[in-house]
């Protein structure tokens, strides 16, 4: 596969750094290189939290992305830190139930996806995060869904067997998202 | 011939430094006497202090190690939780114990750290040349004290027992002294009691052993056993100021 | 081929530490380390070892010294700040001959300075730290595989040669996650005849002990002690080259610098700039041979370091001067970013050509 650097970012509490994990570990199972960074220190208890995925075939280089080729912002201050380091041709996910602005770029593929507002609406307020994964895996020439209940399995301790399938609902609703 | 007098065996033939009269020769051979008489010494690993007492390490004849100023608790916890069937013990003065050292002596105390401390307070720094100790008392003239121990500008003298003895963690505290033959027997009785607690497994035991420092107190030995009498005991009482198993024997 | 995990660089130390032996581990909270302290004090008391919070780095580093003295594979771990109150203990460590592992996952300084990745403690590691003359092993990681890979190769360094092993990594590679593998062996076991183990009557007293009051012996101590030293030099310095056949300028980074350096040669050698790496892994042994190799065919070194310039210094010496040396370099707990470096990579092409 090409080298595919994701930056995931938001307010630490959505998720981002579990979201960031699911992306690794899929990358592990699918027998890539991978690297997960989080932000980390005071930033986790509810200020900005971001986290740094990157999925290749060859060596990863520097685990920190400054030019992603996919920014999901799950809120305002993220995506107007990152809009512009996106490279051309990139792609950039939107929760736009908690963005109301929309990106003026014209060279970069944006997807916009009431994620929050969706997971309120099914009762799993807390997976937003999930929804917009499912978007991104079957959205991106590079990732695929295939293998993503394989993933869930493995990240969802045992003692939440319950969480597995409402990770798997979010993804599922995240990948039927506007078709 | 009959031998009717000899070194305890957990004593090496090297000579001692200390100064004469002091107290410090007294305590070593308790010690070693203690560990003969508990046979311990092939199992007894010691731990020696920055201050007088460092090359202790020369003088008992069991493993030793030479720790940091003031950290021999640590060190005895890193031995002790490797090798919990050896006898770890330190052996410390006041400016090791109860200043620079005060945190590992509290904490050590806290965890209830199956070690045995003997500590040496003769309230002064000996090795470095005199100097006001923690337990310098108040008004008591040193190198650092010219004009004798202001406790408003320089704090009161700690009652390490008494201190400790607030503590829910150890196991036994007491304090003794080495001024007259009494007091040695009941002296050597404590130390002993400090290290049975250890082989049975009871945890943290300390014992002060209020001492001399003759050279440093400007002072003849007997006059210096004879001011530990008159103006440290008042100051530092005897007697055991915590006993976790006290009775149960009996 | 053993299983791929995906762990982070933190937990990757801990549980290579357990692999290669250690039971024992005494420290004091700090980040960005914790994890370390964390995953011992969930495995160690399932496996038969100690994992014990200590009330101060001092008290710990002091306990790693009663454990190492005992004969036990022991460590430490911390961050900067809580690496300079270690350093009493590691001047003592380093005075008694016994084996340990020490690890700073550094941040910036000084003083309190930050919780973000630094390198600022290269002096402090490789120089110093504690009083007196000592070294210690100092090896860089610069990925999660080889935070577990050296840790292991630390406890066996300092074992083969009574020192302390320093694990000098930062906050990014030990919180970041890769995939990693684990081998199974067998920990070595090296021979430890001057433990304290207790004597049982078999034998004089071992005394563990860095006290020598007669100048003359304390000297001897010194020169045997540098003898060693001397060994470890030739015989332990570790690093990697990457693209260097054929380089005319060489970029020199470790640690996470290094990862950010290799993106930087990559996009330099597409513009036509024929740069390669050289990659400390030892930072004491500094690997002076790959120096004195690439001195007569570069043309200028890039010393790419998240500080204000400290192993340049020791280009300089490996190199004798003889090529110009710059810095590239971010402090306080930033990082550079590849076209920082490439940019320095570019201004050393035209303050050579």
């Amino acid at each position: 596969m090409k080298t595919t650097q994701i930056l995931i970012a938001g307010f630490g509490g959505q998720g981002i750094l579990f979201s960031g994990k699911f992306l690794a570990y899929k990358g592990l199972t699918e027998e890539l290189q991978v690297s997960w960074l989080p932000s980390y220190g005071p930033e986790m208890r509810g200020g900005t939290a971001n986290c740094n995925v990157i999925l290749s075939d060859t060596p990863v280089g520097s685990p920190i992305i400054t030019e992603p080729d996919v920014l999901i912002a799950m809120n305002l201050p993220s995506l107007q830190k990152y809009v512009n380091t996106v490279v051309p041709g990139g792609q950039i996910y939107v929760d736009s139930s908690l963005i109301d602005a929309k990106v003026e770029r014209d060279d970069v593929e944006v997807f916009y996806i009431p994620a929050t507002q969706m997971a309120k609406d099914e009762g799993i307020s807390t997976l937003a995060n999930m929804i917009i994964i499912g978007h991104l895996l079957e959205n991106h020439s590079e990732l695929s869904f295939n293998g993503a209940a394989e993933v869930v399995d493995k990240l969802v301790p045992p003692k939440k067997a319950a969480l597995k399938d409402l990770n798997m609902k979010a993804l599922t609703l995240g990948k039927e998202y506007n078709k | 011939m009959a031998v009717v007098f000899e070194k305890p065996k957990s004593l090496t033939d090297a000579p001692f430094h200390y100064c004469p009269g002091c107290p410090h020769g007294i305590i070593h051979r308790l010690v070693a006497e203690v560990m003969d008489e508990l046979g311990i010494e092939g199992k007894a690993i010691g731990v020696a202090p920055v201050g007088c007492a460092v090359m202790a390490y020369d003088y008992f004849a069991c493993d030793m190690i030479e720790a940091p100023h003031g950290r021999a608790p640590a060190v005895a916890t890193g031995i002790k939780r490797c090798r919990p069937e050896n006898v770890v013990f330190t052996y410390q003065g006041d400016g090791d114990l109860a200043s620079i050292g005060m945190a590992e002596t509290v904490h050590s105390a806290a965890r209830n750290e199956n070690i045995t401390v003997i500590f040496v307070n003769n309230a002064i720094y000996g090795m470095t040349g005199g100097q006001m100790a923690p337990t310098s008392l108040p008004g008591q003239v040193t190198q650092t004290s010219p004009y004798g121990r202001d406790v408003n500008h320089c704090g009161w003298p700690i009652r390490v027992s008494e201190m400790l003895s607030t503590l829910e963690g150890p196991e036994y505290i007491a304090r003794v002294a080495v001024n007259n033959v009494k007091n040695v027997k009941n002296a050597k009785k404590a130390i002993k009691k400090a290290f049975e607690n250890q082989i049975n497994g009871k945890g943290f035991s300390l014992v002060e052993v209020v001492s001399a420092c003759p050279t440093n107190w400007g002072m003849t030995p007997k006059a210096a056993l004879e001011w530990i009498e008159s103006d440290m005991l008042p100051y530092y009482p005897i007697g055991v100021y915590k006993d976790r198993s006290a009775g149960e024997e009996k | 081929m053993a299983e791929r995990i995906l762990m982070k660089g933190n937990e990757a130390i801990a549980e290579a530490a357990i692999r290669a032996g250690c039971r024992h581990y005494f420290g004091y909270p700090i980040t960005p380390q914790t994890e370390i302290a964390a995953y011992m004090a969930k495995k160690m008391p399932k496996i038969g070892g100690v994992f014990l919070q200590a009330e101060s780095e001092i008290a710990s580093i002091n306990m790693v010294y009663g454990a190492a003295a005992a004969g036990m594979r022991v460590m430490t771990s911390s961050s900067s700040p809580g690496v300079s109150l270690k350093a009493e203990g590691l001047s003592y460590i380093a005075g008694s001959d016994v084996p340990a592992l020490v690890v700073n996952v550094q941040r910036g300084g000084p003083g309190l300075g930050g919780i973000q990745p630094s390198q600022s403690d290269y002096f402090q590691a490789t120089k110093g730290g504690g009083h007196g003359d000592y070294r210690m092993i100092v090896l860089a990681p610069a990925s999660v595989q080889e935070m577990a890979s050296l840790t292991i190769k630390g406890f066996d360094l300092a074992d083969k040669y009574c020192v302390t092993s320093m694990i000098l990594a930062d906050g990014t590679i030990g919180q970041m996650m890769e995939p990693i593998t684990f081998e199974d062996t067998e920990p070595k076991v090296y021979d430890k005849p001057w433990a304290l183990t207790g004597t049982e009557g078999k034998r004089k007293h071992n005394v563990v002990n860095s006290l020598y009051l007669k100048p003359d012996e304390l000297e001897k101590k010194n020169f045997e002690r540098y003898e060693k030293y001397a060994e470890i030099e030739k015989n332990e310095a570790m690093w990697e080259e990457y693209m260097m056949d054929d380089a005319e300028y060489c970029v020199v980074a470790f640690g996470i610098a290094s990862r950010v350096a290799k993106n930087a040669v990559v996009a330099a050698r597409e513009e036509g700039i024929k740069v390669g790496l050289i990659r400390p892994i030892t930072l004491w042994p500094f690997p002076t041979a790959a120096f004195e190799a690439a001195q007569d065919k570069v043309k200028a070194f890039i010393s790419v370091e998240l500080n204000m310039g400290q192993m340049i210094e020791d280009i300089r010496l490996a190199t004798g001067c003889k090529k110009p040396v710059s810095l590239c370099n971010r402090t306080g707990g930033m990082i550079p970013g590849p076209d920082e470096v490439l940019e320095a990579i570019r201004n050393a092409k035209k303050g050579a050509l």
